[in-house]
């Protein structure tokens, strides 16, 4: 049990002291095992990120089969599990089209950076016990920081495109970006309040000491997932994209792999938003019989099914609701809740 | 502690170069034939009238200017949310006042209208 538990940072250990013994006998500074670390924890992230994207993508296609009463794609493989690879393949093959009209270098650009923000934040957040690539002691702003830049691509995409649908739905995408990062911060403030640190895996500690925090801060749970959704332009914020009116909003004018990334990328953007809300909220990787590390990946998976589940029910909400929703009932809601968590924890 | 920030800067250029090796092995395995038709801007099937890059509504620029606002006041209240609880009443009154008047501001920036669709 506690083997399984401790596998990952077992085999961590285990490469690093090959790197050290391997350093010393090539006679170099041993603190190029810190570099080459580095390189193993983004072999790691770049497969996590790529399975969890091929296993959502096809998990949201099954849920929303069921929801609306079909079965979902059920051709590729044991009951359609294998459509997703399918599929990745046939982007990889495609053509990339890039229009005449279009400033090639950023349209290019764009693609290239689409993957940096969520690769970013993953490496913060704890898969287990002593499982972050990167502890940081400040890691709640650290996140908060990166996961705000994931806007940028999507707007230089838009820009970059000369596509007038690409330009309105890259406006949209900054504009829903900086309204829900203002809920979304003072949400996490006041589970910091609570917590007394900014360290992630300190902040799990705290709720195995004491209670998970989605007790203790209930409302700051509902706002940090609908910001996260309209974060992750997701339905029912997803604007940026909607089909019905903007085409395809800011990817029109993309194809082939450089979709694929953009793809890639919104997908393990809710990743990383579903797993900042279960390391924060709901006690990470913390729970009994069961491995660490499988926890965290649980709650995550249950929290990414609940935002497959409200893309499928909900419609898409009118460009001025999504502002006036914000800060009109969002930010005087949080405000008021860090005023009474303030005064509550003075008064206990 | 610095290190830890290299290696950031260290996942950035990993980040880069994953996408980099991705659209290189695309484009090995891809057909590539671009032609005049092909590459007019698709916009929604019709030919585009006109450029994209105009100028642009400025409601977007009036909840940029807000947010700006309400990011300053992140700032100031992410170290004292680590440690109000040892800095007695003071603390708590004093961002009680501070929060106040950002809140007055909200409310000052809902009746000009600034927060309506325009």
């Amino acid at each position: 049990m506690e083997f399984i538990n401790n596998i990952f940072v077992n085999i961590a250990g285990l490469v690093r002291w090959v790197f050290n013994w391997l350093l010393g006998w090539l006679g170099l500074p041993l603190g190029l095992t810190d570099v080459l670390m580095t390189a193993v924890y983004w072999v790691a992230i770049v497969v996590v990120c790529v399975l969890c994207a091929l296993f959502y993508v096809i998990w949201e296609r099954k849920l929303a089969g069921y929801i609306q009463r079909r079965p979902g794609p059920n051709r590729l493989g044991p009951n359609g599990w294998l459509q997703t690879i399918g599929d990745a393949i046939k982007l990889v093959m495609k053509e990339d089209i890039v229009p005449d009209k279009a400033d090639k270098p950023v349209h290019l650009l764009a693609a290239l950076l689409a993957f940096v923000p969520p690769m970013l934040a993953l490496a913060a957040i704890p898969f287990g016990e002593g499982m972050a690539a990167l502890d940081l002691k400040l890691g709640v702003v650290y996140v908060l920081a990166v996961t705000t830049l994931a806007s940028l691509p999507v707007l230089l995409a838009g820009y970059a495109s000369n596509n007038k649908y690409s330009l309105i739905g890259g406006m949209r995408v900054v504009n829903q970006a900086i309204s829900y990062e203002v809920p979304q911060a003072f949400a996490l403030l006041s589970v910091i309040m609570v917590a007394g640190t900014f360290n992630l895996t300190e902040i799990v500690h705290f709720q195995q000491q004491h209670l998970w925090l989605v007790f203790v801060q209930p409302l700051a749970f509902v706002v940090y997932i609908i910001s996260a959704v309209a974060e992750c332009n997701r339905a029912p914020f997803d604007l940026p994209e909607g089909e019905s009116e903007l085409t395809a909003g800011v990817f029109t004018e993309y194809s082939g792999m450089r979709y694929a990334l953009f793809y890639l990328a919104e997908y393990c953007n809710m990743f990383v938003a579903a797993g900042l809300a279960t390391t924060l909220f709901l006690g990470g990787f913390s729970g009994p019989f069961l491995p660490g590390w499988l926890w965290f990946i649980l709650k995550t998976f249950v929290i990414m099914s609940v935002f497959i589940w409200v893309r499928w029910t909900l419609p898409r909400i009118r460009a001025d609701y999504v502002l006036s929703f914000c800060w009109k009932i969002l930010v005087p809601l949080t405000l008021l809740n860090m005023l009474v968590t303030g005064v509550v924890l003075y008064l206990i | 502690m610095l290190v830890q920030y290299a290696a950031v800067g260290l996942l950035f250029i990993g980040a880069v170069f994953f996408a980099c090796a991705a659209l290189i092995v695309s484009r090995l395995l891809q057909p590539h034939n671009p032609y005049k038709q092909k590459n007019i801007t698709y916009e929604c099937g019709m030919l585009p009238l006109g450029d994209a890059w105009v100028r642009f509504k400025p409601s977007y620029f009036v909840t940029g200017l807000i947010f700006l606002l309400f990011d300053v006041e992140t700032m100031f209240l992410l170290p004292w949310a680590l440690c109000f609880t040892e800095m007695g009443l003071a603390a708590l009154l004093e961002m009680f006042v501070f929060i106040g008047i950002l809140a007055a501001g909200l409310v000052y920036a809902w009746k000009e209208g600034a927060l309506q669709w325009h």
